[in-house]
């Protein structure tokens, strides 16, 4: 449970286009850099993870994930209503993007 | 934590604009060629004209590293007949080429691109970009050259259209001694920084995050000579001002944006929020002449509101996948592999037909598939690792589906063009629309030059190699106009004016905000100007459009630089809507040429559909002229006697 409710607006839709391990990220802001959609804003804290600020202009072009030097930091997270679909020819088993 | 609002739960307050606020401050810089927009014809365009010795600059929006339409990659490298295992001659193809993509195609940039691409890849190249298997993984592959380890695209491989081949069904059709090998596939991911790099190397001024907001004409009035440009940072709004002997316009192409908006819904149109109207806007306000702007056409897979595989368009399945049913059963459509002649699927409609009646008649179960796990091993292997993954925004979408466990020489990817039906008459594309160019790529304005898909009609399906090699073709010729030109002096007047334009939305904290906006302006495009017309409904739509601009641009705030770089792009879009609305009236005719159905003009007019039809502002009016299609004359001849010096690739060491 929450300790504090904020009242804001709703949430945009998406809103986490990218999911970042603030484990493996170090805070270089490559991402912010390259992003062309200024979809991040550095964190007010150095060193720490980039704060996603304009979630629903990411065209998920995967940039920040190519220019990223610490592999694993960065992975998209395609709108769940976009997520590709798939079959195993041999089984027929039906599989949705994770 | 990465959201916005899981900074605010932790921190109990949102973040502080990172980046210092600049309202009003300016900056002010002089340069010989200024270059606006540094995606792939901006960049091409910068190192040309710096190899040629002269200063210049380049005012970009986004990192040089990754913007524009090729930022993440491209992989189809279109019209390279120099290549070395070309069948065709570059001239002759040019011609092919132009006269395939309708009357009103650019045989200016499709002459300069056959006869320089191949140049221009080279010097990619030696920048470092990838353009051949030099790692050896696609051995083996249909298309590969094992002596120059080029990889021949099978693309328009039998015929110059995107239209399937009428003989594409036949035993044995497109053999390898008969195809024409134009395209190349490019390893485009590599291409953007190895640009920026380039441009680093040799001295580019590059103010990146910078959004150009208006050329500057000498004596401040449209129609006067380009003297440079003015910016605003998309972070701080700073106000830049660039003073230069010329001005490349690269800002790109007019997007689908008109009918619809890419935000919220995970990619509607094949280009990001980034691509507007600027370029058009911008040439517009200066005074140049534009044409086409009449044109656009319904959605198509791609775009629009159905489901695609990416976010640039299109479906895991647009390249040699076979598609099959529930059942597996083959269905018989046109794949883009060689055994189809590389046609773009499914632009045939008989084949839509056919397959829609078949669903309907339980031929074919749905849901489809592209039955990757049906391909021979190593086909799969290119499709998937180079043409899907080097494709605009796919690289990172096979990484994740490869990391969710998806198997190429197992599975079989959902597909979903027959389950949406066609485009839609009332969401469309813009299409053709841009500025007018003669053979030395300068607009009908003097000091300006245009490049890639701001100029008219610069439509070749994948425009990148005709961006690159259209950019390093105005770069150099800018180069050589700036040699034997003065500087001038911009009008203070034309820029405090501009200024005052550019930052009135910040001045305000409420009102209308840029999406709201946006979607008014995509509503009268898609009730007025979608697929019923009429003079009746034009005018609506320009009264509406009236009406927009009185009673909410006004209203229009911005809270920060990067809302007002977004509010800036929807009124370059509004002044789009208008001219290409005026455009549309102005062509009194039914044509499937311009996809034009209007309802008060039934009928074609063959005479009238022989020309371009011209626009260009002039004492706040609206000036139309005509000029002949084709109007660019022989091509060939035309070329060679603007480029008798022409010296081919360069060479690192000069």
């Amino acid at each position: 449970m929450a300790d504090e409710v904020y009242a804001i607006p709703n949430v945009q839709t998406p809103n986490a286009p990218v999911i970042i391990d603030s484990a493996i990220c170090t805070g270089c802001n490559t991402c912010v850099k390259i992003c062309p959609l200024d979809v991040f804003i550095p964190n007010p804290k150095q060193g720490e993870s980039p704060i996603v600020l304009h979630p629903e202009e990411c065209w998920y072009c995967g940039c920040c994930v190519m220019d990223c030097p610490a592999p694993g930091a960065i992975k998209l997270n395609y709108p769940l209503q976009l997520k590709p679909r798939w079959r195993t020819k041999a089984t027929g088993k039906f599989h949705f993007l994770r | 934590m990465a959201t916005w609002h899981e900074y605010l739960k932790a921190e109990g307050r949102p973040p502080k604009w990172p980046y210092p606020i600049r309202y009003g401050e300016e900056k002010e810089v002089e340069t010989d060629v200024l270059v606006l927009g540094g995606g792939i014809a901006g960049c091409w365009a910068a190192i040309s004209a710096a190899r040629a010795g002269v200063r210049v600059a380049i005012m970009e929006k986004a990192d040089i590293q990754r913007s524009g339409a090729g930022g993440p990659g491209c992989v189809h490298w279109c019209n390279v007949p120099k290549n070395p295992h070309s069948r065709v001659d570059p001239d002759e193809w040019a011609i092919r080429e132009m006269e395939a993509l309708g009357d009103y195609s650019n045989g200016i940039a499709i002459q300069i691109e056959c006869r320089e691409n191949y140049d221009t890849l080279l010097e990619m190249e030696q920048m470092g970009g990838k353009i051949r298997d030099t790692d050896d993984e696609f051995i083996g592959v249909e298309g590969r050259q094992d002596d120059t380890k080029f990889m021949i695209c099978p693309r328009f491989s039998a015929n110059n259209s995107i239209v399937a081949h009428k003989d594409w069904q036949k035993p044995g059709f497109n053999p390898p001694e008969t195809r024409n090998n134009t395209v190349l596939h490019v390893w485009g991911s590599t291409f953007k920084p190895a640009l920026k790099k380039e441009c680093e190397r040799l001295g580019v001024e590059m103010y990146e995050r910078f959004m150009a907001t208006c050329i500057l004409n000498e004596n401040g009035k449209p129609g006067g000579r380009a003297v440079g440009a003015t910016g605003i940072n998309t972070r701080t709004g700073e106000f830049l001002i660039i003073k230069a002997k010329a001005v490349i316009l690269c800002t790109g192409g007019p997007s689908d944006m008109l009918w619809m908006m890419d935000t919220e819904h995970g990619g509607l149109s094949f280009s990001s929020r980034n691509n507007s109207s600027a370029g058009i806007d911008l040439a517009w306000r200066a005074g140049a002449t534009l044409t086409m702007m009449e044109g656009s056409a319904p959605t198509t897979d791609g775009a629009g509101l159905g489901h695609k595989w990416y976010t640039g368009g299109g479906d895991a399945c647009y390249e040699n996948v076979p598609l099959v049913d529930a059942n597996n059963k083959v269905l018989p459509a046109p794949t883009q592999g060689w055994a189809d002649g590389g046609a773009l699927f499914p632009a045939n409609r008989d084949v839509v037909k056919r397959i829609r009646e078949g669903i309907e008649s339980g031929e074919y179960q749905l849901p489809i598939y592209g039955d990757f796990a049906g391909m021979k091993k190593e086909e799969a292997n290119a499709t998937w690792n180079l043409t899907l993954s080097e494709e605009s925004t796919t690289k990172v979408m096979v990484k994740t589906m490869n990391e969710c466990g998806f198997d190429i020489s197992k599975d079989q990817i959902m597909n979903y063009t027959y389950m949406e039906f066609q485009g839609s008459e009332q969401f469309r594309n813009v299409r053709g629309s841009g500025v007018l160019v003669d053979w030395d790529l300068k607009s009908t304005l003097d000091g300006l030059f245009v490049a890639g898909t701001s100029m008219f009609f610069a439509c070749d399906h994948t425009a990148h190699g005709l961006c690159a090699s259209t950019g390093r073709y105005a770069g150099r010729k800018a180069a050589a106009y700036v040699k034997n030109i003065e500087a001038r002096e911009p009008c203070r007047e034309q820029i405090d004016k501009e200024k005052e334009r550019v930052l009135a939305p910040v001045k305000r904290d409420s009102g209308i905000e840029w999406k709201e906006l946006h979607f008014a302006l995509n509503r009268v495009m898609q009730y007025y100007v979608g697929g019923y017309r009429s003079e009746h409904l034009f005018d609506l739509a320009l009264e509406e459009i009236r009406q927009i601009e009185e009673y909410a641009v006004p209203q229009l705030y911005a809270l920060d630089p990067h809302k007002l770089m977004r509010s800036l792009e929807d009124l370059s879009l509004i002044e789009h809507a208008k001219i290409a609305i005026q455009a549309m009236k102005e062509r009194r005719l039914t044509a499937r040429e311009l996809n034009v159905q209007r309802l008060d003009y039934p009928d074609s007019d063959p005479e009238e559909l022989k020309y371009y039809l011209l626009l260009r502002q002039e004492d706040g009016e609206t000036k139309f002229e005509r000029l002949p299609i084709r109007f660019w004359g022989n091509m060939k001849e035309e070329y060679e006697k603007h480029n008798p010096d022409y010296t081919g690739v360069y060479k690192p060491e000069n």
